[in-house]
């Protein structure tokens, strides 16, 4: 049995998905290509938004490959970082923004 | 400032230690293919040489920096210089020569004592693209120095000079302490005498090799970045960048190995392998002399001491017609000419 769930090999093997569904696997492979083209925004932009997701999801595949690809693109360490406070700002306001919930209900129910 | 290989009595100071090192182990048991199977399975091996078009001149492994990545292991504790008599050879050889540039680079050739005449005698041959490769802080190093600028205009010299990155970090971390502020200062210099202006007949270029064990992005976005960045940071103004791969040679390959991320590395090449950069790889329409006269298909095969496959195999013998032609010398560290959008010392090549 596999001793850990993750395997950085298993990143090079991520085109395979296509194998078991080659239409889907494809379609998505396609979209993914044409997400990260330059458009309104930049390519840049977009791989620091996807470094940051990338931490949100806690995907250490996408973690890897976006931080060598920020890398390439000549994204200084300050830039990622702080792309990741972004990240951690937005998850952290997603949780504390739930206590106006927990706020309302206290206030509800308490006399 | 760290020392050269060749100082510290590194292993890889011997050529063929590394030879050996790029032959063997993932190479040899097969995890990859070797470059010659690689370029096969396209029907492009042999590799051969086509018709010279630039000369490339190492005037000497003497630099007054110590880059990490350095595929030359140049610094200053490197003596070995490329005579005046050696000189001479090479221009008998520009002047009857069909390539349209001529190529000097080191080290830093502006150490060598007799650049400034070789520069004079090479420039009445009236080659079409006269390069320098200038490492910018020589230019700043020393007062005997400060008159490069004017001197590379007075003889129409198309500069072409190393820049890893737009900031300091990352600047003085690949090329040493200062290099950033000097580099800077340097180009500030160029411009104010027209070179890397808008529109400007004086030619100033870029080269940017990553800081660490991954390859260069897209040269059209890395140029737009560098371009946004040092105009608005420190009003400078540039024409081209040509986005270079590291070659595993020398001081990077040191790195690699020391940093444990030679393996990564070279599956990244691999990966990235292009068939359609092998057609115009540099080797194929250049040709790389040494301080001491000796041939080879590229800068990299020199520091590799694979010289040209040919009876030529010195400047004092060189016959262009027997040279044309050749099968070049490959290995795998040829695998970094070929990845992605391919590289060379003009940049991308596809």
């Amino acid at each position: 049995m596999q001793k850990t769930y993750y395997d950085p090999a298993d990143l090079k093997k991520f085109g395979k998905i296509t194998e078991w569904n080659e239409e889907l696997g494809n379609k998505f492979f396609d979209y993914y290509a044409k997400v990260f083209e330059e458009g309104k925004l930049s390519a840049r932009e977009k791989s620091l938004i996807a470094l940051a997701v990338a931490h949100t999801e806690q995907c250490p595949y996408c973690i890897d490959a976006y931080t060598q690809d920020g890398l390439q693109r000549g994204i200084t360490k300050e830039e990622m970082m702080e792309a990741l406070h972004v990240g951690a700002a937005i998850k952290g306001g997603a949780t504390l923004v739930h206590g106006v919930q927990m706020m309302n209900k206290v206030n509800k129910l308490e006399m | 400032m760290i020392k050269s290989l060749h100082k510290r009595e590194s292993e890889l100071a011997d050529s063929n230690r590394q030879v050996e090192i790029l032959s063997n182990g993932i190479f040899k048991n097969g995890d990859l293919p070797t470059f010659k199977n690689k370029i096969a399975e396209t029907g492009q091996f042999p590799l051969k040489s086509k018709t010279l078009e630039i000369l490339q001149i190492n005037l000497g492994y003497m630099c007054n920096q110590v880059c990490e990545h350095c595929h030359v292991d140049a610094g200053p504790d490197r003596k070995e210089i490329m005579t005046r008599a050696t000189m001479l050879q090479c221009l008998e050889v520009i002047k009857n020569t069909g390539a349209h540039t001529l190529d000097l680079t080191g080290g830093a050739p502006e150490m060598n004592p007799d650049f400034r005449w070789f520069v004079d005698e090479a420039s009445k041959v009236g080659i079409k693209d006269f390069i320098v490769r200038s490492n910018l802080t020589i230019i700043r190093a020393n007062k005997k120095y400060y008159d490069l600028p004017d001197f590379f205009k007075s003889h129409n010299v198309h500069v072409i000079s190393s820049m890893p990155h737009w900031t300091k970090g990352k600047t003085d971390k690949q090329r040493g302490d200062g290099v950033f502020d000097k580099s800077i200062r340097a180009l500030q210099d160029l411009n104010a005498l027209g070179y890397g202006m808008p529109d400007s007949d004086l030619r100033l270029d870029l080269v940017y090799n990553p800081s660490g064990a991954f390859l260069p992005g897209n040269q059209a976005s890395m140029e737009k970045d560098f371009k946004k960045a040092l105009k608005q940071d420190f009003d400078i103004h540039f024409h081209n960048l040509f986005a270079i791969t590291n070659l595993p040679i020398a001081r990077f390959l040191d790195y690699l190995i020391a940093s444990e991320n030679y393996e990564d590395y070279m599956y990244s090449l691999v990966e990235a392998y292009n068939p359609n950069a092998v057609k115009n790889v540099m080797c194929t329409n250049t040709l790389s002399i040494s301080w001491d006269g000796y041939l080879y298909d590229c800068d990299f095969n020199q520091m590799l001491n694979l010289p040209v496959n040919s009876k030529v195999k010195h400047i004092s013998d060189y016959n262009e017609e027997l040279l044309d032609g050749r099968t070049i010398m490959i290995s795998q560290h040829c695998y970094g000419c070929t990845a992605g959008a391919g590289s060379s010392c003009q940049g991308s090549v596809t």
